[in-house]
């Protein structure tokens, strides 16, 4: 099992009546709402939250890509990891990912995962999300049928650049370059591990089991509700007559609360779970699925709504309904334990991404809650699916002599010159 | 009074409305397609040729993943011409259609000689942003398309069962094949060089503008009209952007001035 600790990194001062008084925490979020000095706390704090996650042994520690976006403040994750790549020793880091299909040329994604992989000593794991409708079309402009080509001509020139060791000439339709010839290029050979987050088209499917990369569900909406869409997932995988069901071939994203006690975890979190839930996830229906983003295939499949928000948000959801509904795993050890088994046994998943920093938390109860489960509940996880062992496919190969950073040398100083009589 | 038929052409397949008899039109859709039952092209029936072909993704095809440019759209829609066997037909479109007519008149100047351009698309002012139908919600697009929202939502939604989840299924399947495809031309924003290309037009040109069109605001009429030689501006009272649904009267009496 690996176990990522995972910040979206959500702006924390959204007001009590954020949800009246706006239409959409995403792509046209009120500007005034953002406090640049504020945030520069903010940074800190959650880049700090990533670091601790190291020390307590998580196997990575995850950034994402949003734009224009109250529950992710984070537009370059690469940004971000660079400075985790510094001031972190072990921890995969898991950069889940950068919208390929964004970048022009994504070239630049090449070159910037291979600086990442050898800052780190080849601890990243490389995410290529074809991106939420809200960022890709909406704040970034891409027309929403040709963003499937787009990304899928990126995909090939970022692998190519990777793995290609002499110039070479790539015309494609949206990118034409005489000379591609990266420098530098990754670490792991012959690329760092490839994650594709998901949210149920057929293709992303099809793409993840034919290029051996592991299919990513971020959802929001907890283990129970995502049961169907990861069964479609493995109904694939048997049906393309895939040579194994590695649980590593998928991930999967899970609100994570623990306590001492049952009772505490409600006390210390429903507030931050409430503000997570009711403000974070406000985004207005207009900017949630532009028209020819989906294929037919998908929409046709009649899987989408199984997927979206209960009906009237997630507003009118109570404490014991996240609960219950799965939305969100809270409670003592022993009972986060239990809701994990079966989290990762019925969905038969590997990757772990633990949101364990919820809304508007402080940095001294998402602590508390972290390494309570890093010591007490995810121990007891690892051993859990045994078609894990021996599977190092779909993680980092960080090298065994690793750097350690601020450890210069004295500077090199002149001999003195003595004046002999 | 129209036939729904098909006819090959390079790309796909094209299905499309024709009947009447007279001199042949040809009439290009807007990105919220055209029925049979179309007041304005059983009205133009009445006179003219009629032959209304619809976009791949429109009208029950597939969308044309070959097709993904301006280009690409207005050599397509010469192709169809083409096909159709159609030399310089009049000129018709709405919307989309419209932006599609323009550029094809610009690419072809001397291949078209009567254009009829209604309510065009294809031309951006910073200070008359035109809204973004893909993410207006559905119960949203009366106001924006009709001058009589109230009864534009009841043309919209006659005969549809929005209760029903097989028929939202089919609903939702057309929409995503209708727009997507239009969003090649109109995503993010509907602007895609028209304006560059407009004085190549030699046709003689009617435009055609509702009154009260909240989508494409009438002030874009004046700017169509000062770019093309010679153009004349119509504008239709108490007609929104469905002015083709609104008043097919008017619009047929603007295509008769043509000669």
């Amino acid at each position: 099992m690996k176990f990522t600790w995972f910040n979206l990194m959500p702006w924390p001062y959204l007001p009590d009546d954020f949800r009246e008084k706006n239409r959409s925490v995403w792509v046209d979020i009120d500007q005034r709402l953002f406090d640049p000095v504020k945030s520069h706390e903010v940074y800190n704090t959650y880049m700090d939250l990533l670091e601790y996650a190291d020390t307590l042994g998580f196997d990575g520690i995850g950034v994402n890509e949003h734009h224009q976006n109250g529950y992710g403040i984070m537009p370059s994750p690469n940004i971000i990891a660079a400075g985790l790549a510094r001031r972190t020793k072990n921890a995969a880091l898991v950069v889940l990912g950068n919208s390929i299909a964004l970048y022009n040329p994504p070239v630049r994604v090449a070159e910037e995962f291979a600086m990442l992989d050898c800052i780190s000593g080849g601890r990243l794991v490389a995410g290529f999300p074809v991106g939420t409708s809200m960022d890709t079309n909406y704040c970034y402009g891409q027309i929403p049928a040709l963003t499937r080509e787009k990304y899928a001509e990126a995909h090939e020139l970022i692998i190519r650049a990777w793995t290609e060791r002499d110039p070479f000439a790539f015309n494609g339709r949206y990118n034409k370059l005489r000379h591609v010839n990266i420098w530098p290029r990754p670490i792991q050979q012959p690329h760092p591990p490839v994650h594709i987050p998901g949210g149920g088209s057929v293709e992303t499917y099809d793409f993840c089991i034919d290029n051996t990369y592991s299919y990513s569900y971020l959802s929001f909406t907890g283990y129970i509700r995502a049961k169907a869409l990861m069964q479609g997932y493995w109904d694939r995988v048997a049906a393309r007559n895939t040579p194994d069901t590695s649980p590593y071939r998928a991930g999967f994203a899970q609100t994570i609360c623990v306590a001492d006690t049952d009772e505490e975890a409600e006390r210390l979190y429903s507030e931050h779970v409430n503000y997570f839930y009711n403000r974070c996830l406000h985004v207005y229906p207009g900017f949630a699925d532009a028209p020819g983003y989906r294929t037919i295939k998908t929409i046709q499949s009649g899987a989408l709504s199984q997927y979206a928000p209960p009906r009237g948000g997630f507003a009118q959801l109570t404490w014991k309904d996240l609960i219950e509904g799965g939305h969100v795993i809270a409670g003592s050890p022993e009972t986060v334990r239990h809701r994990m088994e079966e989290l990762i046994k019925g969905l038969n998943v590997g990757n772990i991404f633990c949101l364990m920093h919820v809304g508007n938390m402080p940095a001294e109860k998402c602590m508390y809650s972290s390494k309570l489960f890093a010591e007490k509940v995810m121990p007891k996880l690892r051993g859990l699916l045994p078609a894990c062992e021996g599977d190092e496919r779909f993680w980092c190969h960080p090298i065994a002599r690793r750097a350690t950073p601020g450890t210069l040398p004295q500077p090199y100083e002149p001999a003195r010159v003595t004046e002999t009589v | 009074m129209l036939d729904l038929k098909t006819v090959d052409t390079r790309h796909a397949p094209v299905r499309y409305l024709e009947g009447g008899s007279g001199e042949p039109l040809l009439y290009l859709h807007g990105a919220g397609s055209v029925t049979p039952e179309d007041p304005l092209l059983n009205a133009l029936a009445g006179t003219h040729h009629v032959y209304a072909p619809y976009l791949p993704g429109y009208g029950e095809t597939e969308d044309c993943p070959t097709l993904r440019t301006m280009l690409d759209y207005t050599l397509h829609s010469w192709d169809v011409a083409e096909a159709l066997g159609l030399a310089d037909p009049i000129l018709v479109g709405h919307s989309m259609g419209g932006m599609i007519a323009a550029e094809m008149a610009a690419i072809a100047p001397r291949d078209v000689s009567r254009l009829v351009l209604i309510a065009p698309a294809g031309l951006w002012m910073d200070d008359h942003p035109i809204p973004d139908i893909f993410t207006l919600l559905p119960f949203e697009l009366p106001n924006y398309l009709f001058h009589d929202p109230e009864a534009g939502a009841k043309l919209m939604t006659a005969g549809l069962k929005m209760d029903d989840p097989a028929f939202l299924q089919t609903y939702l399947v057309r929409n995503a094949r209708q727009m997507g495809m239009a969003g090649k031309l109109l995503f993010p924003i509907p602007e895609r060089g028209l304006s560059e290309r407009l004085y190549r037009i030699k046709a003689s040109t009617v435009i055609v503008w509702g009154a009260s069109d909240r989508l494409v605001p009438p002030v874009y009429g004046p700017a169509f009209a000062g770019a093309i030689a010679g153009s004349r501006l119509v504008t239709v009272p108490e007609a929104g952007h469905m002015v083709v649904v609104e008043k097919p009267a008017a619009i047929a009496e603007a295509v008769a001035t043509l000669h």
